[in-house]
């Protein structure tokens, strides 16, 4: 598979976990594990561009497939001529940081990889629409109001 | 939590993921999407000494309008039903059902075929391919059958299929007739505590978490066929279910949430 453009080759157990994966093995631990039940979203990267739950996801289920995860994103905005603001970093990122979407920041990488993955499939959402596109992400610091904001905001942006 | 320890064999055809489940018998499971199946073996309750990869089948991934139906490949993903602009135009309430679906990120992975072969109760696709009146087809070592969804669930996450049978085809009737979908539950994401799906202008009705299996709401079919307005039809929707009772809600409050949520139904669907 790849990582973040990089080419990875492990020999795994077949029961070991994408995000466990990505976080021993390939040694990116941005990638959180939150309830490791497939219900808060902590660990959602892209598998081939969309967004997974990579507690879900054999490693093996990956094989030869592309994985983005928060390290890579603002990379792959920087190859896409589409990085912004001072650290030109992904749309997102930078919206998340000027709306200040986030409060202790553990479900931030997985909210950030779940909300490009929806712009993707809905590039101009309502309030309602981003509500309903993050739903698979669950921040306990209950900050969702500035989360929506800064997705809407990304929105604008692209 | 990390699943106990089992092969992982990739198929490369329908013919080879028979094959192996013949081979390894009832010891293998087919692995689609695995967003029903991985959580099951994370928690130990499923644990499969072979998985049979199915994901990377490409010819069972399409949709097609054929004589009548959408012919839907197994492995077609939620997220894809949910988009498509020809399950949309064709059979609008699988597409609707489909972006119920858990959520996003779950439904990127999980698929139609999947989720019938599951056969969760409490699953909201099943119950709509049974009020749609699906077909499955299903294919063995000895070629293919079709199987109503009718006759297809069994009991409590099972089916008759055989161990060494897999569901390669759901057919769906197109239509437009009135339909509605109706999803109760008290968080994003949840699976519906009870939900009714009604097709065709009322013709197939059915339910979801009122019993083992997906079930029919068949008294309230021939009450409305046979003249009963939606409310009249509505009182009979839970007769025969056998509802579980568990943290939400016990078989009474079910009883009575199939019967407002069928009425709902019926009148969204536009029935009278």
């Amino acid at each position: 598979m790849s990582v973040n453009g990089q080419s990875q080759s492990h020999d795994v157990e077949p029961r070991t976990l994408l995000v466990h994966h990505i976080r021993e093995n390939v040694g990116l631990t941005g990638t959180n594990i939150g309830c490791d039940t497939s219900s808060c979203g902590a660990c959602t990267v892209h598998l081939d561009g969309q967004s997974v739950k990579s507690c879900t996801v054999l490693a093996v289920q990956a094989e030869g497939a592309a994985i983005t995860t928060i390290e890579g994103l603002a990379d792959e905005a920087r190859a896409a001529g589409t990085s912004t603001g001072e650290q030109d970093w992904h749309p997102m990122q930078e919206a998340f940081q000027q709306c200040h979407a986030l409060q202790c920041g553990y479900c931030t990488p997985g909210m950030v990889m779940a909300a490009t993955s929806f712009l993707n499939e809905n590039a101009s959402p309502s309030e309602d629409e981003v509500r309903e596109g993050l739903e698979g992400n669950l921040c306990r610091c209950t900050g969702y109001h500035n989360i929506v904001k800064a997705v809407l905001s990304a929105a604008g942006e692209s | 939590m990390i699943p106990a320890a089992f092969d992982y064999k990739v198929a490369d055809s329908a013919e080879a993921a028979i094959a192996m489940l013949g081979e390894y018998g009832d010891e293998a499971k087919l692995l689609a999407g695995g967003h029903s199946l991985i959580p099951m073996m994370k928690f130990r309750l499923a644990a499969p000494t072979v998985l049979v990869d199915i994901a990377r089948i490409d010819d069972l991934s399409y949709i097609r309008q054929e004589n009548g139906h959408l012919a839907i490949g197994a492995m077609t993903r939620h997220t894809a039903v949910e988009h498509s602009d020809l399950v949309k135009a064709e059979a609008p309430m699988l597409a609707h059902v489909a972006s119920l679906v858990g959520d996003p990120s779950v439904r990127h992975r999980g698929t139609l075929g999947g989720t019938l072969a599951h056969s969760d109760p409490a699953s909201d696709l099943p119950a709509a391919v049974l009020a749609l009146g699906g077909t499955i087809v299903a294919q063995g070592p000895n070629g293919t059958r079709e199987i109503a969804t009718a006759d297809f669930f069994t009991g409590f996450f099972e089916s008759v299929l055989a161990d060494d049978e897999m569901i390669t085809e759901v057919r769906i009737p197109t239509g437009t007739g009135g339909w509605n979908y109706q999803k109760f539950n008290r968080r994003a994401q949840d699976w519906a505590i009870v939900g009714v799906g009604v097709a065709d202008g009322g013709k197939g009705i059915s339910l979801v978490n009122m019993g083992s299996t997906p079930l029919r709401a068949t008294a309230a079919e021939e009450a409305l066929a046979g003249g009963a307005s939606a409310a009249e039809a509505a009182e009979l929707a839970a007769e025969g279910a056998s509802p579980m009772e568990d943290t939400n809600a016990d078989a009474a409050y079910r009883t009575h949430l199939a019967k407002v949520l069928t009425r709902r139904a019926l009148e969204a669907a536009g029935v009278a």
